[in-house]
């Protein structure tokens, strides 16, 4: 697309312009699009683990309930209570959707289709991750309403503590496949997904990073910032309308997000399943298209995480920081350390 | 001691986490486990048990008779004030003069289908209906007449 | 923002208003809530938001209408609290239940329990943030709640009672039914033990905390379930038998714990021991009259009659005050939840807020009961 374009434009400004514009409006299409299939698949996997039908009026197999809501939603009066700070009040959603936007444009969706192939891209998406906690804090402070306020303050506390696992099982990976390229570590996994490959210290930091990014992108179990029972809505109690929706869909697009980086870092992102030297079967993994690789394990681990949601009760919030600095943030110092060593003698491969 | 402790924790919470994953992925993969009623949909199968209480009728035979002699034993039974039964005095075929009802008049808004008018009824002239789709838009329509226009008192029924 | 006076009060204390309208709490219930960040400092709660004068509407009710309006106190155990209003009836009257009636009446009583501990096993997964036992745990009340439907007409409010025994005889299929619902219920138990009971965050959000001691389990009045967890031995079942309670074979439960998860175990348990009645019952019902020798205007003499029964969260008692005429002259619940409420304020103090949602969900409160 690139040089297509180049031929079009010649003018190297108004070609990036286009381009920058083309994928901006490629991409808010593909996340609505996906934010809609999200939405529709937790009702189902949750009416299904709930032994229910889940939605089935609108569309078949109730596949435009999703839309139907979100027309509800449009309609609804975009209320601002009166004693809000009616500025921070309505930037919020912006920010929340901004930041969770930001996140995705290093993912590597297929082989060789990237939005943004940025040398520190697992730096850039862990640093861009942790700036939704902006946008929480100003909806909940802005609001006025006690139950907001108290939400956005279990949700720094929260966030703030989480990041470090999450940066730290991140690291591990880092430093065994050598580089903080989002397309180098797929690389290096062409001869085996590093969760598959069997190093300990990788399975930890795998099982930590969806323990903590779970507890980053506020879902249950770790959904203190909403915990709907105990704060009626936590830090969103005061939106409705489409300001609300936009909190939905940034928390689906994050859920996508998280979920992409799993994949990527651990299950080998568009990488196929490679078995050894058995080439028949290999050659038969290559011919599946590398984005249904992606998308697969991505979906994979969104199933999971949504399967945590609809199985556990909720932490309360010392018991919450409790997991984070007592166990979470300890294993995945050593499990660090650990990595390095691998690094360091050459054990892995 | 401690090592021991903190690891086993970790252990045996990662496994009671497992467990409650493990079922709830198997009735995720095991659709026809759903209990689900699809009720508007189900409402030519739908059948309600015999002894449902939906709302008091009064049956009519074919030739357009009820049972109820107006008695108003019901009306005194009822908690709520419910029914209220009008009577008109009526010349039979020999000349006398007797009370028959001229409205059955039923408050469906007020009725909390206790059964007790039922369980009063000497002659057993209303019974619980197994019909629950009451809603209407105005109140108005909660009012009911329960003896069918031109009806009258069975023979024979005192 | 933060400072402006409507977020603290005079005092400079954060205030929070749970309720009327909350998710956590069943019904209308306001708890007024003073926090030190996410502490609780005190607890006050504010009541009458679901008043309806049940005990003066009795006072205009004859002894046979008046059994109906309890079903709307405690509506999750509904049938018991019909019972109570018959067994006052027949105690003041002394009429004598026939045997077929009585172990009927027990019968779905402890149904009724059952039904009742599960929708309080529903919620309280609901409450902590889980959904999905709530649908587990409706599954198998909805079967009793289709048995209650084919026999008594009603799912929840059901009416079945009348002074002297029930309205009708049960349906012939009673037996073969009850036994269905019985083995679903026992093939599925172990499910909620693995979806809650054994789940750890569960048993973290449970354990230690809103510890109720014996000595004020006893001072606050509490009965039932609650005060059982406590280690106070007050189930009336056993204390004062009715209704034949006294010839069948169960296990009072009772822990020391005190805390929210002793009240959890104690009713999980309870349920069981209602399995075992009902087992004992079910194959020898006998047969004969359901409803005793009981005049059609009911009158009852002169005086005042107490009667209690032990309902799913604890002692109902009712008592009537009779001037000898066909309506009682005053009428009075003692209700469990009300008695249950009042220790959430002194249990709540220094928990968090979250504290306080396992702390409400395991005390089981029904809204409608504790105003009436
Ligand atoms: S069912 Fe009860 S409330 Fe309804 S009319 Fe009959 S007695 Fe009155
Ligand atoms: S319905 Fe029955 S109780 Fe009521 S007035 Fe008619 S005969 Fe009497």
């Amino acid at each position: 697309m690139h040089t297509w374009l180049k031929n079009a434009i010649p003018n190297a400004t108004g070609l990036l312009i286009t381009e920058m514009v083309i994928t901006g409006v490629i991409l808010l299409v593909f996340l609505i699009l996906l934010a809609f299939f999200l939405g529709y698949m937790e009702r189902k996997v949750a009416a299904f683990m709930e032994i229910r039908l889940g939605p089935n009026r609108v569309g078949p197999k109730g596949t435009l309930q999703i839309v139907a809501d979100t027309l509800k939603l449009l309609f609804k009066e975009g209320f601002t209570p009166d004693a809000a700070d009616k500025f921070l009040f309505n930037l919020a959603p912006g920010i929340i959707i901004t930041t969770a936007l930001l996140a995705i444009a290093p993912v590597a969706f297929a082989r060789d289709f990237q939005i943004w192939d940025i040398n520190i891209g697992v730096l850039y998406i862990s640093s861009v991750s942790s700036m939704a906690v902006i946008g929480i804090l100003m909806a909940g402070w802005s609001s006025s309403n006690k139950y907001s306020l108290i939400g956005a303050m279990r949700s720094g506390a929260q966030i703030v503590s989480y990041e470090l696992s999450i940066g730290l099982s991140l690291i591990s990976i880092v430093i065994l496949s050598g580089s903080l390229s989002l397309n180098d570590i797929v690389e290096s996994q062409a001869n085996g997904w590093w969760i598959l490959k069997g190093h300990i210290p990788v399975v930890i930091a795998f099982v930590i990073f969806i323990i903590a990014s779970t507890a980053e992108i506020n879902r249950a179990p770790f959904d203190l910032v909403e915990a709907d029972q105990e704060l009626t809505g936590g830090f969103n109690t005061e939106y409705a309308g489409m300001k609300f929706a936009m909190f939905l869909m940034a928390e689906y697009i994050n859920l996508f997000v998280v979920s992409a980086v799993a994949a990527t870092i651990f299950l080998g992102g568009w990488m196929p399943f490679h078995l050894g030297n058995l080439t028949g079967f290999n050659h038969i993994m290559d011919f599946i298209p590398s984005s249904i690789w992606f998308f697969g394990k991505t979906f994979f681990i969104i199933f999971i995480i949504m399967q945590f949601r609809w199985t556990f009760p909720r932490l309360r919030i010392d018991q919450l920081l409790n997991l984070e600095w007592k166990y979470l943030l300890p294993i995945s110092m050593v499990n660090v350390l650990l990595a390095t060593l691998m690094a360091i003698m050459g054990w892995h491969f | 001691m401690f090592i021991k402790e903190y690891f086993g924790g970790i252990f045996k919470a990662i496994k009671s986490l497992l467990t409650g994953m493990k079922l709830t992925g198997y009735y995720f993969t095991h659709l026809n486990k759903i209990v689900t009623e699809e009720y508007p949909d189900n409402r030519a199968t739908l059948k309600m048990p015999e002894r449902f209480r939906g709302e008091v009728i009064m049956p009519h035979d074919e030739n357009n008779e009820h049972t109820c002699t107006g008695c108003q034993a019901c009306e005194l039974a009822c908690p709520n004030g419910t029914i209220k039964i009008i009577t008109k005095q009526e010349v039979q075929a020999d000349g006398k003069k007797k009370k028959r009802i001229d409205a059955f008049v039923y408050h469906l808004d007020m009725c909390t289908m206790c059964n007790l008018c039922i369980d009063a009824c000497p002659s057993d002239a209303i019974i619980m209906g197994q019909n629950f789709e009451h809603s209407q838009y105005e109140r108005k329509y909660m009012k009911k007449v329960l003896n069918k226009p031109g009806s009258r008192l069975k023979d024979g029924v005192e | 923002m933060l400072f402006e006076p409507d977020h603290y009060n005079e005092e400079g204390e954060f205030v929070v208003n749970m309720g009327p309208q909350h998710p956590s709490t069943h019904g209308v219930l306001r708890l007024k809530v003073w926090l030190d960040g996410e502490t609780i400092k005190k607890v006050e709660p504010h009541l009458g938001y679901i008043h309806r004068s049940i005990e003066k509407m009795t006072e205009s009710l004859s002894y046979r209408q008046f059994i109906y309006v309890t079903s709307r106190m405690d509506y999750l155990s509904a049938h018991i609290n019909n019972q109570v209003c018959a067994l006052v009836v027949e105690k003041a009257l002394q009429v004598e239940v026939p045997a077929r009636a009585q172990a009927i009446r027990v019968i779905l009583a402890e149904l009724t329990r059952i039904s009742s501990h599960l929708l309080w096993f529903a919620s309280i997964g609901l409450d902590l943030g889980g959904v999905t036992p709530f649908f587990y745990a409706f599954r198998e009340r909805e079967a009793i709640n289709s048995l209650m439907d084919e026999n008594c007409g009603a799912r929840l409010t059901q009416n079945f009672m009348v002074p002297g025994g029930i309205m009708k005889d049960v349906l012939p299929n009673f037996q073969q039914r009850v036994k269905e619902v019985l083995k679903q219920f026992k093939d599925n138990y172990h499910e909620y033990d693995e979806i809650l009971t054994g789940n750890v965050i569960f048993q973290n959000r449970l354990k230690g905390v809103g510890i109720l001691t014996k000595e004020d389990a006893i001072a606050f009045g509490c009965t039932g379930p609650t005060a059982r967890a406590s280690g106070l031995n007050c189930d009336i079942r056993k204390l004062y038998p009715y209704d034949g309670y006294e010839k069948l074979q169960f296990d009072e439960i009772t822990s020391t714990g005190g805390d929210c998860w002793a009240r959890y175990e104690v009713r999980m348990a309870e349920m069981k021991q209602s399995v075992k009645i009902i087992e004992q019952l079910i194959d020898n019902i006998p047969e004969g009259e359901i409803v005793g020798n009981t005049k059609k205007v009911i009158k009852l003499p002169k005086g005042e009659f107490y009667q209690r029964v032990e309902t799913a969260r604890g002692e109902l008692g009712v008592y009537i005050v009779s001037d000898g005429g066909t309506t009682p002259y005053r009428c009075k619940y003692r209700s469990p939840n009300f008695a249950n409420l009042s220790a959430i304020p002194h249990i709540a103090r220094g928990h968090k807020i979250g504290d306080l949602i396992s702390i409400m969900a395991t005390i089981d409160l029904i809204i409608p009961d504790i105003d009436r």
